[in-house]
């Protein structure tokens, strides 16, 4: 086999000058540096009367800088960006970042440096916070040295902060809901009739809130009712089985007020105004004193009830 | 009614979904700036702060009066804090021009705000307490029942819903402070929007809002001296009633039909569609803009849906409804009551730019909130009453 067609002949080489090459500095950029070291971002006046950052010792006319410093940021607004969705093993974070054109305040010209965004997975877009405008503050490492990497980075300015608040109540029922739950727990339906209006509220609940009375004539009503009217919801909720689910008021036989359960056992675009529904117990063994004890009220296949019927329960 | 009050000032923020450039602080305070700008005022001029928003749980602020104080200039002045849930922004006008009716001040102050993108306001009314649990998902999962009864009973045809929500957002075109700005909103667009709660449509229901807006209210000595023109006050009412009781007519509440008759009686109204010249009402979602033409008597019972469908309620109507593009448009939620009486006021001060009623006198301003429980209205109008 001729040899062009081996595998190719290859070697690794590094280069490297042992130690590092030193940079005497000067006296603008020994500045610029030294004022870093300290944790101050510092310009150098131009001839022309602008601020250079970072300084150099001949600004962009070719003329000498002038010897007046100037403190500039350390906030300053991104005005333009590239981000970095893999870093490199040499890039200066090791998570998805920006590198960025950062015009400290105070200066006429801007700093490349890597901005730090946040965390995100390699690969990531870049989020939508990161826009040009995008006001930053550089991170300044604890051991300076006077290096541009005593900016470990810049990162944006504080605008938002979350704000955990947690109250932990203990409710107790009372007694008119004690006395329905009680009754829940037993398969009953318990509600009470007013003593002045003669209607009839389920769950009972010890008064009647047009009469403004106290109510303790206790009635037991059926499981069975009828659909006064009722929402599709097309947004989940964990107490659903499933999505689409309905909600609807259930007005019980026997009772005068609807009460909001879950009607199921029936897709959603079939139930009706004036369905008739009965509730779906949990097996017995699973009751607690709860409503939960119904799962959800499914139709009897009775037929009906005219609109008529339901019109003044709406 | 005791003694004449008037609108001086009115200020409104933009309302976007989320103003991150402001703290709540700075929220509010850009909205009372611009309404003291309007009336030629400074703080060192009010008398008295009365802020309203949203129940706490929506963002999580208890107590707006301690909190707001520094940046509504309230030092050394009463500052009281309204609430009445989604009707809250009403019923803080209301308060507040109690104050000057009363005799008690000369210039109030009135904010409110919401900056719901701090929270969630699904979360807010969905807490799911034990012991009594209950299956409503939102404010949309509690209306909705109630919009399909009004359909029902009144046998409104199925696209009236979607009339309202592309009316009131043409409006909103018009509007520089709305939220919603869509061009060339269509039915079409409507109805190719998913089902939520059915029978209401995402784009049949109101946005998530930032935003704040103030008024300065001011006693009839005041009103004389400020630089642009007034918005009398010619009646204020407020109604409430439980959310469930056997009888309740949860399409058509009684306390809505009583607040309206009585804020029409102390203005003197007997025929409000025809005596009014453009109302601003909550209506959240658009089925309750034909629900409240009848609670509030524009119309007869049944009738609401045939109104809105007639094209009476446009800009360019006998009766134009929500101009500002409401509700649907820009819905921070605490604020959202006193945008409407706000709005109320611009129209018959001839300030409501491009959205002006041409030649507008007399208008209403309307609130509602809990479970269509609470309501707040006022008519204002350019006359002194």
């Amino acid at each position: 086999m001729p040899s062009s067609e081996k595998e190719p002949l290859v070697a690794d080489h590094v280069l490297e000058f042992p130690g590092g090459y030193t940079r005497s500095v000067g006296p603008v950029i020994g500045r610029f540096l030294t004022e870093l070291r300290d944790g101050r971002l510092v310009g150098v006046r131009t001839a022309s009367g602008g601020v250079l950052f970072p300084p150099a010792e001949y600004d962009a006319d070719g003329e000498a800088v002038t010897d007046e410093y100037v403190e500039v940021g350390p906030g300053g607004t991104v005005t333009s960006w590239s981000w970095v969705p893999r870093p490199r093993a040499t890039h200066p974070l090791d998570r998805p970042f920006a590198w960025a054109l950062i015009r400290p305040d105070g200066a006429d010209t801007a700093l490349l440096h890597a901005l730090d965004v946040g965390t995100f997975e390699p690969g990531a877009d870049p989020p939508k916070s990161l826009r040009t405008g995008m006001r930053v503050r550089p991170r300044f490492r604890a051991e300076r040295t006077g290096s541009i990497r005593d900016i470990e980075c810049f990162r944006p300015d504080v605008t938002m902060i979350t704000v955990p608040s947690r109250a932990e109540y203990r409710l107790n029922a009372g007694r008119a809901l004690t006395r329905f739950l009680d009754g829940v727990s037993e398969g009953r339906l318990l509600g009470h009739r007013c003593d002045v209006c003669g209607k009839v509220y389920v769950p009972l609940r010890g008064l009647c809130p047009v009469d403004g009375v106290p109510t303790t004539d206790e009635v037991e009503v059926a499981d069975t009712g009828t659909v006064t009217t009722f929402a599709v919801n097309n947004i989940p909720d964990p107490r659903a089985p499933q999505v689409p689910f309905v909600s609807a008021y259930i007005l019980l036989d026997g009772s005068d007020i609807s009460l909001l359960a879950l009607v199921a056992g029936i897709d959603a675009d079939r139930v009706r105004m004036g369905m008739r529904v009965k509730a779906a117990w949990k097996p017995r063994e699973e009751w607690g004193r709860t409503m939960e004890n119904i799962r959800w009220f499914e139709p009897t296949g009775e037929p009906d009830v005219p609109f008529d019927a339901i019109k003044d329960y709406l | 009614m005791g003694n004449p009050c008037a609108v001086i000032g009115v200020g409104q923020t933009e309302y976007r979904t989320k103003r991150t450039d402001v703290s709540i602080a700075g929220l509010v305070r850009e909205a009372a700036l611009r309404a003291l700008d309007d009336a030629g005022l400074t703080f060192t001029d009010i008398d008295a702060v009365v802020i309203g928003k949203a129940p706490d749980l929506f963002e999580g602020v208890m107590m707006p009066e301690a909190y707001l104080a520094d940046a509504l200039g309230a030092r050394g002045k009463p500052m009281i804090r309204v609430h009445t849930a989604g009707s809250v922004g009403g019923s803080t006008a209301l308060v507040a021009a109690s104050l000057v009716q009363a005799g008690v001040h000369d210039r109030v102050l009135v904010v409110a705000w919401e900056k719901q993108s701090e929270s969630n306001a699904t979360w807010a009314l969905s807490t799911h307490p034990p012991l009594s649990p209950t299956i409503v998902v939102g404010a949309g999962g509690y209306f909705a029942p109630h919009i399909r009864a009004y359909m029902r009973r009144t046998g409104a045809p199925d696209h009236i819903g979607t009339l309202v929500a592309v009316k009131d957002r043409q409006n909103a075109l018009k509007n520089p402070y709305a939220h919603l700005r869509i061009p060339g909103i269509s039915r079409e667009m409507v109805e190719s929007t998913p089902m939520l709660w059915e029978p209401i449509r995402y784009l049949e229901t109101c946005p998530s809002s930032d935003g704040a807006a103030a008024m300065v209210l001011a006693s009839e000595d005041a009103a004389r001296r400020a630089p642009n023109p007034p918005a009398w006050v010619h009646g204020t009412a407020m109604r409430s009633e439980p959310i469930f009781f056997a009888g309740r007519d949860t399409v058509n509440p009684q306390a809505g039909k009583d607040c309206a008759a009585d804020v029409y009686r102390q203005a003197g109204i007997t025929d409000p569609r025809r005596e009014l010249d453009c109302a601003e009402v909550y209506v959240p979602f658009s089925w309750y803009e034909p629900m409240w033409l009848e609670n509030l008597g524009f119309c007869g019972e049944g009738e609401g849906w045939k109104l809105t469908e007639s094209g009476a309620t446009a800009l360019d109507g006998d009766i134009p409804w929500n101009p500002s593009g409401g509700v649907l448009s820009s819905n921070p939620i605490g604020a959202s009551g006193l945008i409407r009486f706000a709005e109320a006021a611009l129209q018959v001060r001839g300030l409501a730019g491009e959205h002006q009623v041409e030649g507008a006198r007399r208008a209403l301003g309307h609130a509602y909130g809990g479970g269509a429980q609470f309501y707040a209205m006022w008519v204002v109008g350019s006359d002194r009453p």
